[in-house]
């Protein structure tokens, strides 16, 4: 919900950012596959405050039978918030939110996921955020690649959550927190860093095209680096530390 | 299919348990590595997660504003939940509450509330209107057997480690969570015939009954629990409790040493 605009001042006189950043600028992004021991891959991923962890289960016959494909695999993510992950308890349980999240972050890896290698099987992704400080759905597609690719689940590539949007009339790159709740728009993307190709996107607030076309920009350029990152993150694990 | 694989280990761990060995090396009372970092989510007012051999788990406080019981006008109130969503492991669904995380919320709840460790009256803010509500949430994100210890390690480290966020509430500064006591559990799983500590996955699948057994700072008993099918002596409870009184204390030194740092 973009709310709550020209209450809140975002952007300091020299035009930097309340934390400090450009305007362009990412929050730090760390990588780290195979931390959970009892999934077949996993990845935890921090963004800024955020902290994701995604497991990976299967492929296993999909079960009940009526959500069987005869000619690929399906991919079930479930995105779930920790009670504790936010400023305000949640009530555990699933909600709207982490309904649709869970659904369009589930198409988004579909495409990604060679599925049709695996007909009448189920890729169970578990996505958790245990520490939220908006852009959590992006930070959990990014976990969710990781621990897909560490799962050993071929992929035409991975995908990297990224968002963009505006404050103060000012495109901006990675929102925050206050600049989630109190900015203009918030464009969240998951990009395919290999082929340039979108698999996720959504979008709430108001933009212009040409703002639209600056987000964009930014985002394909973050993705960039939060590719390098996951990939790091994966040779880290299997090419002896790159 | 499911009962294919248990036989078969259940005769690996009987005889394993004939030669007092057991699957993965270590001796009959011999716990895994425990790992303990606090502090570790930044937006829990208490945080806390633990490294149990294989097995993570994660806890996390919380704090509400609310009004008290009608019975107990002075005194805030305490709650722990526990969640096994299916990141834990495949043998977890998707779903609502089950026995087995409400059984684990509930277990590690008991030892914390019984031991007396928070002053539930130090948690009342305007009596018979205004109460704290202290939200303990333990979330099991590896299970790799013996998620009752780590989980009831998580959530005492977390508590003590808890900042009051009383500026959100506008009830005056932040300060520490008075916790004076530091309720530990330990666990036991009969394998092969006789009881082992700290049951690992193998161990939890091909093994019988468990008993948690939640201590005090003095060495009293706070909870006690038995799980699953199954039957013990008194005398195989009294040795059980001894290697308990031991561990339970080498937890606690643990978290003094943590919390000294």
């Amino acid at each position: 919900m973009m709310g709550g605009y020209g209450d809140v001042k975002l952007l300091n006189d020299d035009g930097t950012r309340l934390d400090g950043r450009a305007i362009d600028e990412m929050r730090p992004v760390t990588a780290e596959v195979g931390v959970l021991p009892a999934a077949d891959g996993s990845a935890m991923v921090t963004h800024g405050l955020n902290v994701a962890v995604a497991a990976v289960y299967g492929p296993v016959e999909a079960h009940p039978r009526k959500i069987q494909r005869q000619d690929r695999a399906v991919v079930d993510v479930r995105y779930n918030m920790a009670p504790f992950s936010t400023s305000d308890r949640i009530r555990p349980g699933y909600n709207r939110r982490s309904r649709e999240i869970s659904k369009v972050t589930a198409e988004a890896l579909e495409s990604v996921v060679l599925v049709e290698r695996f007909p009448r099987a189920k890729i169970s992704v578990e996505i958790e955020i245990l520490a939220a400080e908006a852009g959590t759905r992006c930070v959990g597609i990014t976990a969710a690649s990781l621990a897909l690719a560490d799962a050993g689940i071929p992929m035409r590539d991975m995908i990297v959550g990224v968002a963009s949007g505006k404050v103060e009339d000012t495109v901006v790159l990675d929102l925050d927190k206050a600049e989630d709740n109190y900015g203009q728009a918030d464009l969240p993307v998951g990009i395919l860093p290999t082929t340039g190709e979108i698999a996720f996107l959504q979008m709430d607030g108001d933009l212009s095209p040409e703002e639209y076309d600056t987000c964009m920009e930014y985002n394909f350029k973050a993705a960039k680096e939060i590719h390098e990152v996951m990939v790091d993150a994966l040779k880290a694990k299997y090419d002896g530390g790159a | 299919m499911v009962e294919l694989v248990p036989s078969l280990l259940r005769q690996e761990l009987s005889n394993l348990a004939d030669v007092d060995q057991r699957i993965d090396g270590r001796s009959r009372w011999q716990s895994r590595d425990v790992k303990l970092e606090v502090n570790c989510l930044y937006n829990g007012d208490g945080s806390a997660k633990v490294t149990w051999g294989d097995t993570i788990v994660y806890a996390g406080v919380k704090f509400e504003v609310r009004t008290p019981w009608p019975d107990r006008p002075n005194e805030g109130s305490l709650m722990c939940g526990a969640e096994l969503r299916p990141i834990a492991g495949r043998k977890y669904e998707p779903g609502p509450p089950s026995p087995e995380s409400i059984e684990l919320g509930r277990v590690v709840d008991r030892g914390i509330r019984e031991s007396g460790c928070i002053d539930l009256e130090s948690l009342c803010i305007i009596p018979g209107e205004k109460v704290y509500g202290v939200m303990i949430d333990i979330h099991v994100l590896s299970d790799c057997g013996n998620i009752f210890d780590a989980s009831a390690l998580a959530a005492i480290a977390a508590l003590r480690t808890t900042i009051v966020p009383a500026s959100t509430f506008d009830i005056g500064d932040d300060h520490p969570l008075i916790v004076t006591k530091a309720p530990m559990m330990c666990s036991f799983t009969r394998v092969g015939g006789r009881y082992v500590l700290d049951a690992n996955e193998q161990e939890e699948l091909g093994g019988n009954e468990r008993i948690h057994i939640t201590l005090g700072d003095d060495g009293h008993l706070h909870s006690l629990q038995k799980g699953l099918k199954g039957v013990f002596t008194p005398a195989e409870f009294a040795e059980i409790l001894d290697v308990a009184q031991q561990r339970c204390t080498e937890l606690r030194d643990m978290v003094s040493a943590m919390e000294a740092n």
